[in-house]
């Protein structure tokens, strides 16, 4: 009897303070389910949304807002989409993003895309952020990027003319501060999906691969060629990307210790984020560094470039030889496979552009 | 309004099969609890080992662990007393060095006895099913072995590296899978998992089993493990898989790499 009281008492806690229309502490915003890709629904587990910053339709417009506009910036002169493009599915096409002081930052900026599936919910090239709304603090306030301080950021927008009454509107109250904010961001990030390359309508049967194209995956999968697949996904895994952190080889020390600089583990120096292989057209140049322009050279690196350090992950292949010594025509396939996962839908999705133009 | 529907209903099935008031005797049914521990020839290996290269296989390779994620199944229960099998048919991956699931429960409660206790490493191949199952898609970057060799998941991913004949610090990454030969048109597949006998356990309410795994084991018996010859690429490798294999389980009696532990009540 005692599990049916429980039951039963946790039955009147949730009636108490909790509704099935969203409303919260006597606010109601209008909820807004996040449209997941038949795609995903079929192979990978659902998005990661916390429970205390469900998206609505309110908070997503708001944080879409907040995504374009330049008051975030001390200056205002830059704002998250400065360095976050739609055209370069949300990255930069340089290789490091200049600050409102003219200063350069030291990693590329990484893409914006179905953030809601990564299930380790580590944000950055190295993780230091465990959340979107946590990712979303930083870069405010980093000197080297919008160098604002966060009550001056909130002050601007508390004296506009239209934002305390989005506050309102998406969550109940119009005092406007950093919690808040990060929230609507991190709300309209988790819009940004993609899946609908020609790769997902291939897996969905609407499409064919080239024999090309079909060779570069098997390229992809082949453990014996590029082994791609061990870190970067599988059909299964649409994502293309493990989210987790790897030395790739790319130097035998590091000025930039990734993942070991957030730990202070040794084991860790000098691993990076995988990222994910989606959009690649776009999201040049590549590697945490933005080292390499073009695709050729990224397939260079794993075949020929490869360099040992004590922390280079293990699924790095004939280190002493660079590589594994993919042939040109592998290289060439392997690249057309990786760009039938464009989806130029996504970057020119009206619904992802600046609405204050 | 669903949330309290659903807590409505269960409450409601809890009362209607749980009446503690009607002098019904009620079976005393326990689920199962299972920890899983990892030595080297007898010394655990704890998170603070990976990465460190310390420990010497049976051909002499010292070497390190950087990873070690696997996947077991198909816990089963066989009641010595009515020869009745208990299977909850879930299964858990395991993820040493990140600490994850090395604690598991299989969804299912069997009447406290003496039971033969038994698990699958890895998927047999009726559970095999390419792509069948979303959380191990979505594990650790997917869980998944590719179509060209026969889809279906990893069984495990041992990863590290070792001192090779040369002095050169090398990586090696012992993956296994269902034995799959690309070279031939089908691929030729051979179930590669096994069944762990844990033998004979008094299962009451609340009893632990730990579960031993000897890393040291995947490279000694009955094949001496040479990892200058086998290092990498030893998914698409048939024959290798048929030697880990060999040296996992029990085969021709050699010792396999599971053991049982501390039964606690």
């Amino acid at each position: 009897m005692k599990r049916c009281l429980i039951y039963f008492s946790l039955g009147f806690v949730l009636l108490s303070c909790s509704t099935d229309d969203g409303k919260v502490d006597g606010y109601t915003a209008t909820p807004l389910e996040l449209q997941i890709p038949q795609i995903f629904e079929d192979r990978i587990l659902p998005p990661v949304i916390p429970a205390d910053n469900p998206q609505t339709v309110e908070g997503v417009a708001l944080g879409r807002k907040l995504f374009f506009d330049k008051r975030l910036s001390a200056d205002n002169t830059l704002a998250c989409a400065g360095c976050h493009s739609p055209a370069n599915a949300f990255s930069d096409a340089r290789q490091f993003s200049v600050g409102i002081d003219g200063i350069e930052g030291t990693r590329n900026s990484m893409p914006l895309f179905n953030l809601a599936w990564n299930y380790n919910e580590l944000f950055f090239w190295d993780g230091r952020a465990n959340s979107i709304e946590n990712q979303a603090l930083e870069p405010v306030v980093d000197p080297i990027e919008m160098h604002n301080t966060w009550s001056e950021a909130a002050n601007s927008l508390q004296s506009d003319s239209e934002y305390p009454e989005l506050f309102q509107q998406a969550f109940g109250t119009s005092t406007i501060d950093s919690v808040l904010v990060t929230k609507a961001i991190a709300q309209f990030l988790r819009t940004l999906i993609s899946a609908n390359s020609k790769f997902d309508r291939y897996l969905m049967g609407t499409a064919e691969l080239s024999p090309e194209e079909q060779n570069g995956l098997n390229v992809f999968m082949d453990e014996n060629r590029g082994d791609c697949f061990h870190c970067h996904g599988n059909p299964n895994n649409p994502l293309w990307t493990d989210n987790i952190f790897h030395n790739n080889g790319l130097d035998e020390s590091f000025s930039d210790r990734g993942r070991g600089a957030v730990t202070g583990d040794p084991r860790e120096f000098g691993q990076f984020k995988s990222p994910s292989l989606r959009n690649l057209e776009f999201t040049a140049p590549y590697m945490h560094d933005g080292r390499f322009e073009t695709i050729e050279e990224v397939i260079d690196h794993y075949s020929e470039g490869l360099v040992y350090s004590e922390t280079i992950d293990p699924l790095m292949k004939k280190v002493a030889e660079g590589g594994v010594g993919l042939s040109e025509q592998d290289k060439a396939d392997l690249k057309a496979f990786l760009l039938t996962l464009s989806d130029p839908s996504f970057v020119n999705n009206p619904d992802f552009q600046d609405p204050n133009q | 309004m669903k949330k309290i529907a659903l807590l409505l209903a269960v409450a409601t099935a809890v009362v209607a099969c749980k009446n503690d008031d009607n002098g019904t005797p009620i079976p005393a049914d326990t689920s199962v609890d299972f920890t899983f521990s990892h030595n080297w020839d007898g010394d655990e290996i704890e998170n603070s080992d990976f990465d460190v290269i310390q420990y010497t296989n049976a051909n002499g390779e010292e070497l390190s662990i950087s990873k070690l994620v696997y996947l077991i199944s198909d816990v089963t229960f066989e009641s010595v007393t009515t020869g009745e099998v208990y299977d909850a048919g879930d299964y858990n991956l395991v993820n040493v060095r990140q600490g994850t699931n090395l604690n598991f429960t299989p969804d299912i409660e069997i009447p406290e006895g003496e039971y033969l206790v038994s698990f699958t490493f890895g998927f047999d191949d009726e559970d095999n099913i390419d792509g069948a199952y979303l959380d191990l898609n979505s594990a650790d970057g997917g869980w998944n072995v590719p179509m060209m060799l026969g889809g279906g998941y990893h069984y495990m991913r041992l990863e590290g590296k070792f001192i090779d004949n040369t002095s050169t610090e090398t990586n090696y990454a012992y993956h296994t899978i269902r034995a799959a030969d690309p070279s031939t048109t089908p691929v030729t597949l051979q179930d590669t998992s096994f069944e762990v006998d844990l033998g004979q356990i008094a299962i009451g309410s609340g009893t632990n089993i730990e579960v031993k795994m000897n890393l040291a084991q995947w490279f000694e018996d009955p094949n001496l493990w040479d990892l200058n010859v086998l290092n990498q690429m030893l998914m698409p490798n048939f024959d290798a898989q048929i030697l880990m294999h060999q040296n996992g389980s029990t085969y021709q009696n050699s010792e396999g790499v599971f053991s049982l532990g501390a039964v606690t009540q």
